[in-house]
């Protein structure tokens, strides 16, 4: 018995190519309709096409299976802190699948795709509104691809003043990974900039960082520590005051979307995730969408296309542009549309009424976390925090030898995605996390006691931590092995 | 409480949950959760319109969708890098699945390993169908996929200029202007004929088959690139690949391209995959995730997300790339259907995609004032010289329920690109022919 169930285990993460019998074929072909024409001469035409035959049911069994070693958000709480992990609504899926979004062509005359470029300005307009700028393209299509959008734009204003000195772009210790490799693929050198001991940025270091070389500043708001800058009218005034261009990384406006406006607080250019706060779904490492959205400084500079509207005739016209100095085209063509279409549908779904209400619960559900936990885990900056909070298991590797690792790998077992680990890396053995407003208090409450088990648990039996997670089809990786000899693909075995 | 009566369906907070937090983390109001941001900045006034229901919001989409004109209710010839194929039902039914759809970029591999699994399927799939020895997981589309090559290559050779052939989709090399302006890769174009390029050159880019649907003599520039040091990177369509020769065997050192016609709908753009391939040399400067193989404690295999020291999560300003969030579900579309078609199946289509665009470029060149004007072999795309400009001739086509195919005059005078694929009945040519002769004699 248990030598058939393991087989059958084992028969499940077999690979397609080995599943493949000649002569199976996972659909139907239509038939040729009309005369054959010559096939080009045999030395262009290939003879060893490799690919596996299997039938449509095995196919379906399959990849059904193994999507059951997931852990998803219809599926667990993912509290993965500066993720956004919220529920997906359906609807949107729905709307998204609609023939005339999903079927049209790129490259169809403007005149015969009105009611998607229709669509594409109302989530301009919208997202100009919430965010409190100027402008917006839809076109990058993550939020790496809006950052490099962003700089490319603070590049190119720069440059056009005859200000090419600028080369510098400052960038907290806090930040995300992205944003010094976007600034490095935009040209600029990056120079870190530390926090303070309350997670403000240290407005000294930033007084003695500006120069006639400061390109700008790339600042997430809030940042990945969770907190509100305190100081963040003074950044964006230093900086603009010297000169320099203020990006801000949307990736948290999850934590004040329909309460404070970026535009207010002095910023020139932000992208939004809209796989985060706009509920496109995260498929596993994308399709996301990143649309950078400028002031008034930088609006001429947006990427290529951007929608806009007419009404001279007395109807409505759309059409998709390219900005005056744009900085040019991010994809060959519109951006991520099938995302956008998701997002139009969340935010006008929620409207003026709902926007406001996913900061409100998202920020009262990660201070009752906060307030919780506090005690059982250390907490590296003691203060209000916005929508994710920062905790570090220093207190459990110090009394037990257990690590952030360890606590993260225990949650699976509780059924429950692991938080942020190790990251921002200013927090040692950091945990970020981020409950989102789509949970309930009851599913808080569910986590909340499993933390503070898994405190007790570090004391008791911190082995048990170690080998954890339990329950899961495969335990804990060798990770050195996978990049020490890289095993990237199927080969047959000879 | 609540700033307002409306009650999210995906929020489950209500008044009293809300108060008992509060209450809780020791505050009288959420506004005080909210006093770090200055005074004076708290803005609630969103100028947007109130909610929508489900139904109302349904009923205004499908007003939206009503204004296109969709392929599928429209004869289609667009192509031009954007490929309509049939897609069977699995494809969506599976990648839908909501383990797949709604999970994160696999970080936590004991939590992940469908999304693992299956993204080695596709790294797998794409090296059996590109012959070459790696692929990645995928880039945000073929332009970009095509840019970062070109960044590696400069990368690799430690050189700074570009020889890109003049038959490259022209928003492609839009694209490419873009990645390079930075860190200031020169491009240089060149003539498929070209017999030298710079010296000093990283790269030599061709697209197989090119932006008008023809087969570049790709031996040639393979050897071309070779001789002076330079890498052969190769932008291609998969499906030609089901019965065209594969890069990997003509000496190509990336290969790029649209993973789109794999089982990905035309959604006016994307999300659409990059596809991103290369020799084995040249992994640890590959931009992107890889997954690898690997044993877990108890020394069963899985898989899980590797080489990231090339990533910008550890990396920082020194990674290969800032991609971060790429398209691991559009990757797992074309997986599926590679394995749907399977080895006979991709040949068929390729073959139906050749033999029915050679039937409309005949049909086609018979009509007087309508020429084939280029030479050599092509694969479901060609171009038409039109006695008109095709923008105009394409709003007569409309008429007819045809939309016809990419205007492309800014390359060829009149030049229209037509695209046939299994999509396109005979009858759907047939009625091309028809309206295209019709409109031209208008024309004479």
């Amino acid at each position: 018995m248990t030598s058939l169930l393991e087989r059958a285990a084992l028969d499940r993460r077999k690979l397609l190519m080995d599943r493949s019998r000649s002569g199976r074929i996972g659909t139907t072909l239509p038939p040729l309709d009309v005369p054959e024409a010559q096939l080009p001469e045999p030395s262009l035409l290939r003879d060893d096409l490799d690919l596996p035959e299997v039938s449509e049911g095995e196919i379906v069994r399959y990849f059904s299976q193994i999507s059951q070693f997931n852990f998803s958000i219809d599926h667990n709480f993912y509290p993965l802190g500066s993720c956004t992990m919220k529920y997906n609504p359906k609807l949107n899926d729905e709307i998204a699948s609609i023939p005339g979004f999903a079927q049209i062509h790129p490259l169809q005359p403007v005149a015969t795709v009105q009611g998607a470029v229709k669509l594409v300005w109302e989530l301009q307009e919208v997202l100009n509104e919430i965010t409190g700028m100027a402008g917006c393209s839809l076109a990058p299509m993550a939020g790496a691809d809006g950052e490099l959008a962003g700089l490319l734009m603070a590049r190119a204003y720069h440059l056009d003043r005859g200000d090419d000195k600028r080369k510098n772009v400052l960038i907290p210790d806090s930040a995300h990974g992205t944003n010094p490799a976007s600034a490095a693929m935009a040209g600029f050198n990056v120079v870190t900039l530390p926090s303070d001991s309350n997670g403000n940025t240290d407005l000294d270091a930033l007084r003695d960082s500006v120069s006639d070389e400061l390109a700008g500043l790339m600042i997430t708001l809030p940042s990945t520590l969770g907190l509100f800058d305190t100081n963040i009218l003074d950044v964006t005034r230093i900086v603009r005051d010297a000169g320099g261009i203020v990006y801000g990384d949307g990736a948290n406006l999850n934590a004040i979307v329909g309460r404070v406006k970026f535009g207010d607080l002095g910023f020139d250019v932000i992208h939004s995730n809209l796989h985060k706060t706009f509920t496109q779904p995260h498929g596993g490492g994308g399709p996301g969408a990143g649309p950078v959205i400028a002031g008034p400084r930088l609006v001429d500079y947006l990427p290529t296309p951007v929608a806009g509207r007419n009404e001279d005739s007395g109807e409505e016209i759309f059409s998709l542009d390219a900005p005056a100095k744009t900085i040019g085209r991010m994809g060959a063509f519109h951006g991520n549309f099938g995302a956008l279409v998701r997002a139009w549908s969340y935010i006008f779904t929620l409207g003026k009424e709902g926007i406001p209400q996913i900061s409100e619960d998202a920020v009262i559900n990660a201070n009752y976390i906060l307030s919780e936990l506090k005690g059982y885990y250390d907490l590296p900056y003691d203060r209000t925090c916005m929508h994710e909070v920062v905790f570090a298991a220093t207190n459990l590797r110090r009394e037990h030898g257990v690590r952030a690792m360890d606590v993260a790998k225990r949650l699976i077992d509780y059924g429950i995605h692991p938080p942020t680990m190790y990251f921002p890396l200013v927090v040692e053995e950091a945990l970020m996390i981020e409950p989102t407003e789509t949970e309930s208090k009851e599913t808080l409450d569910y986590f909340i006691e499993v933390m503070k088990q898994i405190a007790a648990e570090a004391a008791e039996d911190p082995d048990m931590l170690h080998e954890a997670p339990h329950n899961t089809p495969n335990t804990r990786l060798d990770e050195a092995r996978a990049a020490r000899r890289p095993d990237l693909r199927w080969r047959r075995q000879e | 409480m609540a700033s307002n009566e409306f009650q999210s369906p995906y929020v489950p907070n209500t008044d009293p949950d809300r108060r008992a937090m509060l209450d809780a983390i020791g505050v009288d109001s959420i506004e005080e959760l909210f006093a770090d941001i200055p005074d004076g900045y708290l803005n609630y006034d969103l100028d947007m319109p109130s909610a929508r229901n489900e139904l109302d919001l349904t009923r205004y989409a499908r007003e939206l969708a009503a204004m296109n004109r969709t392929p599928g209710d429209y004869a289609c010839f667009l192509g031009a890098g954007s490929y309509r194929h049939h897609i069977p039902a699995v494809v969506r039914q599976v990648a839908g699945r909501s383990e797949y759809m709604t999970a994160y970029t696999p970080y936590q591999p004991e939590v992940s390993q469908g999304t693992l699994q299956t993204a080695f399927e596709f790294q797998s799939l794409i090296c059996q169908l590109t012959g070459m020895d790696v692929a990645n997981l995928g880039m945000y589309d073929g332009s970009t996929s095509l840019a970062e090559a070109a960044l590696m290559a400069s990368r690799l050779t430690r050189r700074h200029r570009a020889a890109v052939v003049e038959s490259v989709s022209p928003l492609y090399r839009e694209v490419l202007d873009t990645y390079v302006q930075a860190p200031g890769i020169e491009i240089d174009t060149i003539p498929a004929s070209a017999d030298s390029i710079p010296d000093e050159t990283a790269c030599v880019i061709v697209q197989q088959p090119n932006f008008y649907g023809y087969m570049e003599d790709v031996d040639r520039l393979a050897k071309l690139a070779h001789d002076a040091g330079a890498l052969l990177i190769v932008s291609v369509d998969p499906v030609s690949l089901g019965m065209f020769r594969p890069p990997g065997e003509y000496g190509a050192d990336i290969v790029v391209g649209e993973g789109q016609a794999l089982g990905v709908p035309t959604t006016f753009g994307g999300p659409y995959v990059g596809l991103f391939a290369c020799k084995q040399d040249y992994i640890r400067q590959m931009p992107g995730r890889i997954v690898g193989r690997t044993v877990d404690t108890r020394g069963e295999e899985a898989y899980v997300l590797t080489l990231q020291t090339r990533e910008q999560h550890i990396r920082r300003e020194r990674a290969t790339s800032n991609i971060c969030t790429a398209v691991a579900l559009i990757a797992l579309m074309s997986t599926i259907y590679l394995a749907s078609f399977g080895r006979r199946g991709l040949r068929h289509v390729a073959e139906l995609c050749y033999h029915k665009s050679h039937y409309a470029a005949g049909k086609i060149e018979e009509i007087p004032g309508y020429s084939v004007p280029m030479d050599g072999t092509f694969f479901q795309e060609f171009v038409v010289e039109c006695p008109t400009s095709p923008s105009e001739i394409n709003e007569k086509l409309l008429d007819h329920g045809i939309i016809g195919g990419a205007d492309i005059s800014a390359q060829v005078s009149n030049g229209m690109l037509v695209c046939v694929t299994e999509m396109n009945s005979r009858d759907e040519i047939d009625n091309l022919v028809t309206a295209l002769t019709e409109i031209g004699e208008l024309h004479k």
